[in-house]
């Protein structure tokens, strides 16, 4: 591998701002994950453009050592897309969370994706309202009861990596707030990813939903339900790396290697890359108890990135263009001259 | 075939009329160009409905082109029509009270059967009698069966051949006002360019209606000659594309990229259409999800560094106003773009109206002054879209720049300026290697904060919408910190006056007894009203604003001149109010009409006459 041009630490990307999260709140892990990846992440500090909106994750970019621009409710897609337009040699992470990206600005997150500029979402998941102190949001679990809904939400929550693949998503990957170390990795290659990369991070609200990704991150269960998933390795999990996933007709189904005849080589291998989305799908949505959890990079397909075919479209155009500037302009086409 | 004579005429208005699939919009544009080729002064007004294809033969689905030739100089579109060109019996209907008296009516008669004559709403078979149009000079060409015969010989379709027949209606008004026929010529054989029998068959038709009208002794000749205007390259511009290269220019003056963010919207939709045109130029355009979207994207890339717009219509502006205040807050230059519409809500999509300027200047949360500019012709739409920029990039601020439909879509001759002779805008980008503080604000009595730009080392800094500490630019909730900034921001949009040109008073310098007040695109109308009340000797003069926020310094000097004002808007009276608040020491009259349609000058007059006489 080349040598590194930086050498930064985590440290670098701290800025001199008082953290003010709750104890024990989610995001102070995934800082700590994101500065550690871009430490790690060969990028000059000054590229990088940290955009969030609004809600408890939206007070990232204070805390970052980076250009960092607090929006407006549901609108840090937006922004991020005019950024990374006008300069698509910045790195720009969009931070947001299930009410920001979902809810208000659910219209820019899934035409950000459509359009596939090449922008790294790091969507906190806590399945609730925290800023505004406890109400149901997009994500909640059906049923909830929350201050909005005391007798339990009606409504069905979104499923995220559905939505992204439903809006022709490149990139989708989950992760668990406190896996800091499994974090930085999904991060880094969330960065290395040209075009929309969604990152659901599966985060935890202390105060308002305490324990909401509890089944799921809990120590004592979690080799049961999770399953960590990488490209081109069989899709194992359990605490003896003793299940893995087949396919049954259109679904997914846990066995259990070493019963009925199954063998290891009997497992799926984890195809990142591929195109048709439908088992991405799959793997996105198999919820617990059914089914483990699927983390790590579950879709990485490539397709041009929004803000490179505009450059390309303009450099093609100017390759071959009569009007060079604002004086072949205004004289072009029909013009006449009075000389009285 | 003898020459008819030709009686010179100074001005001369003509409207063009027939449904809205009949090609009206492009007769009428076809006519005005070659007009403006041949040295006439000229404007114009297209008046068309907001269905593609409203139901076809109605009143509802009239589209109609008006052109004004002159001359001598030209500030309307006219408000009579001297010849009236009906395709159908609706266009008669709709467009009868518009022609001035004695004038010309070309009918194309074969449309003029009963079907068509009940769809328009008349009740018998002789509209012209039913109608009274008596006085008028009917002239009933047989244009449809006459385009028929015409192409016969090409073996074209009928519908494709009845398709031309707007091309025969202007060759006849080609006749009658001696114009030359090879621009027409040349736009088709450019368009068809692979068709060389479509540019042939619109050639036949145009001659045809020209030696219909040769032939025809009942249709007037003219000659309207060149008009005496300043000398220079001209072009003819509406004000859409107007306002699209006045930021293009502003960009290249300023050696920023331009980036647009904006949603389609009438009558706004052409701006970005034309800056979609010119990736020649480098133009970023970003065709957003929505109107928030819009001027989001323009933010993000105005936090990157780029000259940024947002061009969308009243709706479009109201769902903007969040992120307008952002703006505001995060001090960055963005000028957004508002072509008014009729309202409230959907209103007049396609009418023109000034009732927008509450909106401009208020319609967001908090303390968020902005300065507000209006344009007031098609063509000088480009110089205040480069000034909106301008006062964006040097002050670090939103800036809202209005025009409307009938500045959009109207056209006039616009004086070529070189590039050199325009002013060069300074942006505030940090540099490299000196402390960055965000919210320092200059020392140049501007008050405005430096534009830290990602990308530079050295300068990482956080923004937002939350409120700022004065100099670092860290979150405040400090109660004399608000205060502070609050203040600035005011103050900051105050300084904008610097360089605000001193309110002109056309006419008498010294005042009298009455001064006319407008703002915008009412100015045409203003000035043609108050030039002829001169003519005739009635102490009158027109004060015009093309800065709203903040307003011109001399604005009480001015003011106190004259012994009556009247304020004219194209709405209940924004700017008469906005006038009562910051210069209270006057009584004013107003004037105002939201029928979705400008002033004419007849309406003015009597108005002003009234005020005059105390009536």
């Amino acid at each position: 591998m080349a040598e590194k041009k930086y050498n930064y630490t985590p440290k670098d990307f701290k800025s001199d701002q008082e953290v003010r999260w709750c104890p024990g709140c989610g995001d102070h892990a995934i800082l700590n994950a994101i500065q550690k990846a871009m430490a790690e992440l060969d990028i000059a500090k000054e590229d990088y453009a940290i955009i969030s909106g609004i809600g408890c994750s939206s007070r990232f970019p204070y805390y970052m050592e980076t250009y960092g621009f607090h929006g407006i409710h549901g609108r840090a897609g937006a922004i991020a897309s005019g950024t990374k337009t006008a300069n698509p040699k910045l790195s720009v992470w969009q931070i947001t969370g299930d009410g920001d990206a979902l809810a208000i600005g659910g219209n820019h997150f899934i035409h950000e994706i459509r359009r596939n500029i090449d922008l790294n979402i790091i969507l906190f998941n806590n399945e609730i309202y925290g800023l505004t102190k406890g109400q149901y949001s997009p994500t909640t679990k059906y049923g909830h009861k929350t201050k909005t809904s005391p007798f339990g939400t009606v409504e069905t929550p979104f499923k995220i990596g559905q939505l992204a693949i439903g809006a022709m998503g490149t990139f989708f990957a989950r992760t668990i707030d406190g896996y800091v170390k499994e974090s930085v990795e999904v991060y880094k290659e969330a960065e290395a990813h040209r075009g929309t990369s969604l990152v659901e991070v599966l985060e935890n609200c202390v105060i308002y939903n305490d324990d909401t990704h509890a089944d799921i991150t809990a120590k004592a269960t979690r080799k049961q339900r999770q399953i960590w998933l990488k490209n081109g390795e069989p899709m194992i999990f359990g605490e003896n790396d003793d299940k893995g996933l087949v396919l049954n007709g259109f679904k997914l189904k846990v066995v259990t290697i070493g019963e009925n005849g199954i063998t290891k080589d009997d497992i799926l291998v984890h195809d990142s890359h591929e195109e048709d989305p439908i088992l991405h799908l799959a793997l996105s949505n198999m919820k617990y108890p059914e089914m483990p959890v699927a983390f790590g990079v579950i879709r990485e397909t490539k397709k041009m990135t929004y803000d490179a075919a505009v450059e390309a479209q303009i450099a093609e155009v100017q390759a071959t263009a009569k009007i060079k500037n604002m004086n072949d302009l205004l004289t072009s086409g029909e013009t006449w001259t009075v000389n009285n | 075939m003898d020459k008819k004579s030709r009686i010179e005429k100074e001005d001369v208005v003509i409207r063009f009329a027939g449904d809205s699939g009949d090609g009206m919009q492009l007769t009428g544009t076809l006519f005005s160009d070659t007009s403006a080729l041949f040295g006439n002064d000229v404007a114009t007004f297209p008046d068309y409905p907001a269905e593609i294809r409203a139901p076809k033969g109605t009143v509802g689905g009239v589209s109609g082109f008006q052109v004004h030739i002159s001359h001598n100089k030209v500030h309307t579109p006219g408000d009579y029509a001297d010849v009236l060109i009906a395709m159908n019996p609706a266009a008669l209907k709709a467009n009868e009270i518009w022609v001035k008296p004695g004038g010309t009516i070309i009918a194309d008669i074969d449309t003029f059967i009963e079907k068509n004559l009940k769809k328009a709403g008349y009740k018998t078979l002789d509209p012209f009698t039913e109608d009274h149009l008596e006085s008028f000079n009917v002239i009933k060409a047989p244009i449809s069966s006459l385009t028929q015969e015409t192409l016969k010989p090409t073996g074209l379709d009928n519908k494709t051949i009845l398709r031309s027949k707007n091309m025969f209606a202007l060759g006849i008004v080609f006749n009658i006002y001696s114009r030359p026929l090879d621009y027409a010529h040349n736009f088709f054989a450019t368009k068809f360019a692979k068709k060389p029998q479509i540019v042939e068959a619109n050639d036949m038709v145009i001659k045809a209606g020209f030696n219909y009208a040769e032939n025809t002794h009942a249709l007037p000749s003219y000659r309207v000659e060149p008009a005496k205007i300043e000398n220079g390259l001209y072009r003819n511009i509406n004000g859409n594309k107007a306002t699209a290269w006045g930021l293009i220019a502003a960009a290249e003056k300023a050696n920023l990229p331009l980036f647009c963010g904006s949603y389609p919207i009438t009558p706004a939709t052409e701006i970005l259409q034309y800056l979609s045109d010119r990736k020649d130029l480098g133009v970023k355009t970003f065709q957003a999800e929505d109107e928030i979207a819009g001027i989001c994207t323009a933010i993000g890339a105005s936090f990157a560094g780029h000259l940024a717009v947002t061009t969308t219509s009243g709706p479009g502006l109201a769902l903007k106003t969040e992120a307008a205040g952002l703006a505001v807050i995060t001090e960055l230059p963005l000028v957004i773009v508002n072509v008014q519409r009729g309202g409230p809500s959907t209103g007049l999509p396609t009418k023109t109206e000034q009732a927008d300027l509450m909106q401009a200047l208020y319609a967001r949360n908090g303390e968020s002054p902005m300065p507000v500019i209006a344009a007031s012709t098609p063509g000088n739409c480009f110089d205040y879209a480069f000034e909106a920029a301008r006062i964006a990039i040097e002050h670090m601020t939103p800036v809202i720049l209005l025009t409307d439909g009938f500045l959009a879509n109207g056209t006039s001759p616009m004086l070529i300026k070189n590039m050199d002779t325009l002013p060069v805008i300074t942006p505030k980008i940090a540099k490299e290697g000196k402390e960055y503080l965000p919210y320092k604000r200059s020392d140049d009595g501007l008050m405005t904060r430096e534009w830290g730009v990602p990308g530079t080392p050295g300068l990482e800094h956080r923004i937002g919408g939350l409120e700022k500490m004065a100099v670092t630019g860290n979150v405040s909730y400090v109660p004399s910190n608000h205060q502070l900034m609050t203040d600035e921001r005011q103050a900051k949009v105050e300084q904008v006056v610097a360089k605000v040109p001193d309110l002109q008073i056309e006419g008498n310098p010294d005042g009298g007894d009455l001064l006319v007040v407008g703002w915008g695109s009412t100015y045409g109308h203003l000035l043609d009203t108050v030039t002829e009340m001169r003519d005739e000797d009635v102490n009158v003069s027109l004060a015009h604003f093309n800065y709203i926020n903040p307003l011109p310094k001399n604005v009480a000097d001015v003011f106190s001149k004259f012994k009556k004002i009247v304020v004219c808007e194209i709405n209940s009276g924004q700017f008469v109010n906005y006038l009562k608040i910051n210069h209270q020491n006057f009584e004013y009259n107003q004037y105002n009409k939201v029928q979705g349609l400008p002033f004419t000058v007849a309406e003015l007059k009597e108005e002003f006459t009234n005020i005059l006489e105390d009536k």
